[in-house]
């Protein structure tokens, strides 16, 4: 591929800066709590056998939300119903729900007393066995599926109306359609979807232990928990960080191998329509996707609200004032993630040492956060009182743990943009801030939108470092909730939930709403 | 990045606006300070006599706890740890980070007796199975829950207290045979879950007949809920306990307004407000008794305990067998 015009200098030092940051807020912290660690006793064959199950049930969750995502995506990408923005907007909720309220929903449906068990039950068959590795899967599955097929369907929507156009006065039929122009957008957007979600499974702690079903599911996020709070062993803690390091390297080479560059090119920014997609068959395939995928999604939500709504209007008035500090954090977060993004997906863009900087990345979801939490605190310690930075800290590492998600959000966007319009520009002598404005950030509006909702909502349910810092006064949302658990409150902790899934539902829908300002779709 | 300094101006401005009166920092656990924990009455119920300003941080669980003042080391701010339990004792005795409390606990009612002069308990509990009233064929011992198809909740040892607490009590029952029970009980266990909170979730959901929690549980439900449909099933090999204790600082900066809290912690001030906030037994009986509805609550005949030396000696030993016997 020809090289790119690179209309804005200031872009590319910006990126190289937010890259050394990530890598800073990595790389600090892990040396910390190296350097802290008294005599290690070093990885056993308990460790190893948690890296390999860590591995294993990650591909298999990555493996089975992108294999399903693309053909629901291609579902929502070709076909108008009413109620599809509503239901893009609710695919966002499951990757955002505390892992508690998350699983206690999915058990609602697929748990022992769940509404699959008790109809196999009626039915005289043995009741659904949602305990071992199959429950972590369809946990994973339910926590990305949504995610995966946001990603895929931007890449669809990324496809220029105009080359549908095309294909139909060509008499293109579907198959055509998905060998010229799906299969090679599927290429560029899926395998960056898949190295998400296959990085966010493999810190899973909650999730695999509790669904996995015991110590055969121990992950290596666990491992870390054992040798840090049970044996104390901060070398080997560490040494697991490292480990986490070394399995993001290892994925993002493998992943930046698999990816092909984009070609779809760029169009005048028009409605798309399927002309090839209205044949019955292609129609039922559709409707029984999306409506399989809907009814996955949404059952274990529908659970979390019933049990929720009777609790809410009865909140202890704790829960609203933690309500305010999460959306405020949430709103700070989805800033700030964007802010660091958007020059690392132009650097990306631009094909400069992309591997690097998309491993760099994924790094911040990649590493423990109870390591890095540590490694802070022991760096941050001397300096600032711990309890005083648990918000600005939080918030921070909030924005780092989302920047993959909106760099995924935001890299095929950029790409198509410089690659349209990068010349364009050039020739017109177009500065940097005017490129910005005028070429870059207007074709940015959906991704941004979605990447900024994406940042905001996780920072909302995100429970992460705050459990580390924080004083009796400055809990966030989920921090209350858990503590309402805690407190055996299990009817307010399901109304503090279902007030969670809604905030964060509402974050997600402002700011993606807000980036579809004028769009067709 | 420049909300940590702003932050730390923050911090600045509120530390002069109380320079007047002496702050009592006590490190917690999290569910302590909650807003339903004993937290918020024990800091206005102090701050009324001492002339101080109490103020609690909260640090995850037990384990937690311990991990954080051990991160901190000798320049930690904690002048006073509240929260570990006998199974923590002896790491936390060997930072040699506390001091000597001094305070006469000749008062305490636990059921084992109590000497140590470095940690002081608050409160106590047994660990136990609790189950809905009407559970058919309830065991009443390991062997007969490892025998029945009764299924259950538990918690990992490795990142929870109770967890941990169960791990001892199978080995305080049975020694050696210890690993046998656990495979036995492989059949009866559902899932084993990161917390407390999850497990006890995972049961009020009806995804098992029996998590292991503690005898006091049902109490919360009665007095709480006025729900008298839970109850803890009483095992005939005896009941582990938990103790929770307290300990001061070596460094603390207020040493004798340490002592005064220690001293505070075993009045009737503290003890009543421990029943119906951390529904655990108070380590001193208040003059006024225990709550109304304790009273429905089992009352094991065998208090089993290690001691905190022999607690830190097998605990690795007994965590192996717990992992042999599930991971298969």
């Amino acid at each position: 591929m020809a090289r790119r015009a690179f209309p804005i200098s200031v872009a590319t030092w910006a990126g190289a800066a937010v890259a050394g940051l990530v890598l800073v807020v990595i790389a600090l912290p892990l040396g910390a709590v190296l350097l802290r660690a008294d005599a290690s006793s070093g990885l056993g064959p308990a460790d190893w056998a948690a890296v390999r199950f860590t591995i294993w049930q990650a591909l298999l969750s990555a493996a089975i939300s992108v294999g399903v995502a693309i053909p629901v995506a291609r579902a929502l990408a070709r076909r108008e119903f009413r109620g599809r923005r509503a239901l893009i907007a609710l695919m966002g909720a499951p990757f955002i729900l505390p892992v508690i309220v998350a699983v206690l929903g999915l058990l609602a449906v697929f748990g022992r007393q769940g509404g699959i068990s008790a109809a196999l039950r009626f039915l005289g068959l043995p009741e659904l066995e949602i305990y071992g590795w199959q429950g972590v899967v369809l946990a994973h599955v339910f926590f990305n599926l949504p995610l995966a097929v946001r990603l895929i369907l931007q890449g669809w929507l990324a496809i220029p109306a105009e080359r549908f156009r095309l294909a139909a006065t060509l008499g293109f039929t579907s198959r055509d359609i998905a060998r010229h122009m799906e299969r090679p957008m599927l290429r560029n957007v899926a395998p960056g979807a898949f190295l998400v979600i296959f990085l966010i499974s493999t810190t899973s702690f909650a999730v695999a232990l509790t669904l996995g079903g015991g110590p055969r599911a121990t992950t290596v996020e666990l491992a870390i928990y054992q040798a840090f709070l049970f044996e104390f062993d901060l070398g080997r803690a560490a040494l697991l960080g490292l480990v986490q390091v070394g399995i993001c390297v290892v994925a993002g080479a493998l992943v930046i191998w698999g990816t092909k560059p984009n070609i779809a090119g760029t169009g005048l920014d028009q409605p798309v329509a399927r002309w090839d997609a209205q044949t019955p068959a292609a129609r039922i395939l559709d409707a029984v996707l999306i409506s399989a995928a809907t009814l996955f999604l949404l059952l274990p939500l529908l659970a979390v609200v019933t049990r929720g709504a009777g609790a809410i209007a009865g909140l202890p008035p704790a829960i609203w004032a933690a309500a305010l500090r999460s959306i405020v954090l949430s709103l700070v977060t989805a800033t700030l993630s964007v802010g660091l993004a958007l020059p690392m997906a132009i650097l990306i863009a631009r094909g400069r040492a992309r591997g690097l900087l998309e491993t760099i990345g994924a790094l911040s979801i990649a590493v423990s956060p109870l390591v890095i939490g540590t490694g802070l605190f022991l760096i941050l310690r001397p300096v600032v009182s711990p309890t005083g930075a648990a918000l600005p800290i939080t918030g921070l590492v909030n924005a780092l743990a989302a920047l993959p998600f909106v760099l995924r959000a935001l890299v095929p966007g950029v790409e198509q943009a410089e690659a349209g319009y990068g010349r364009l520009a050039l020739s017109l002598g177009l500065n940097g801030p005017q490129y910005l404005r005028h070429v870059l950030l207007p074709r940015l509006r959906r991704p941004l939108g979605f990447g900024a909702g994406l940042a905001a909502a996780l920072a909302m349910g995100d429970l992460g470092v705050i459990t580390l810092f924080a004083a009796p006064q400055q809990g966030t949302l989920p921090l209350e909730m858990y503590r309402l658990m805690g407190a055996y409150r299990t009817n307010d902790a399901a109304g503090a939930a279902l007030l969670l899934l809604t905030l964060s539902l509402g974050v997600f829908w402002i700011f993606d709403r807000g980036g579809r300002v004028n769009a067709a779709t | 990045m420049r909300s940590p300094i702003f932050a730390s101006g923050l911090i600045l401005a509120a530390g002069m606006a109380s320079a007047d009166a002496p702050v009592l920092t006590i490190y917690t656990y999290d569910s302590f300070i909650s807003d339903w924990g004993p937290g918020p009455q024990v800091e206005a119920a102090f701050e009324e006599s001492c002339g101080c300003d109490l103020q609690f941080v909260g640090a995850g669980d037990g384990a937690a706890l311990l991990a954080r003042v051990r991160l901190e080391g000798p320049a930690t701010e904690a002048d006073i740890v509240l929260g570990l339990d006998t199974n923590l004792i002896a790491a936390a005795r060997e930072t040699g980070l506390f001091a000597e409390h001094g305070v006469d606990a000749t008062g305490l009612t636990l059921p084992v007796a109590w000497e140590d002069s470095q940690f002081l308990p608050y409160d106590w509990g047994y660990f136990a199975f609790v189950q809905n009233v009407d559970l058919e064929n309830a065991p009443t011992s390991f062997i007969e829950l490892a025998a029945s198809d009764v299924r259950i909740v538990i918690q990992d040892p490795r990142s929870s207290t109770p967890g941990l607490g169960l791990l001892m009590w199978v080995k305080a029952a049975y020694g050696d045979r210890a690993g046998e029970i656990w495979e036995g009980l492989t059949d009866n266990i559902v899932t084993v879950t990161p917390g407390w909170s999850e497990a006890y979730g995972l049961f009020l959901e009806g995804e098992a007949d029996m998590v292991l929690s503690y005898t006091t549980s049902p109490a919360y439900h009665l007095i709480a809920e006025g729900d008298a449909s839970r109850t803890a099933a009483a095992f005939d090999e005896g009941h582990y306990m938990q103790i929770e204790v307290a300990g001061m600082v070596q460094n603390s900066d207020h040493p004798d307004l340490a002592r005064e809290f220690l001293a505070f912690m075993l009045s009737d001030a503290f003890q009543s407000i421990i029943p119906t906030t951390n529904w655990m037994y108070p380590a001193v009986l208040p003059a006024g008794g225990l709550p109304e509805g304790f009273e429905t609550l089992i009352q094991p005949e065998t208090a089993l305990l290690f001691d905190p030396d022999t607690a830190a000696e097998i605990r690795a030993e007994a965590l192996e067998e717990w992992r042999a016997a599930l991971s298969q």
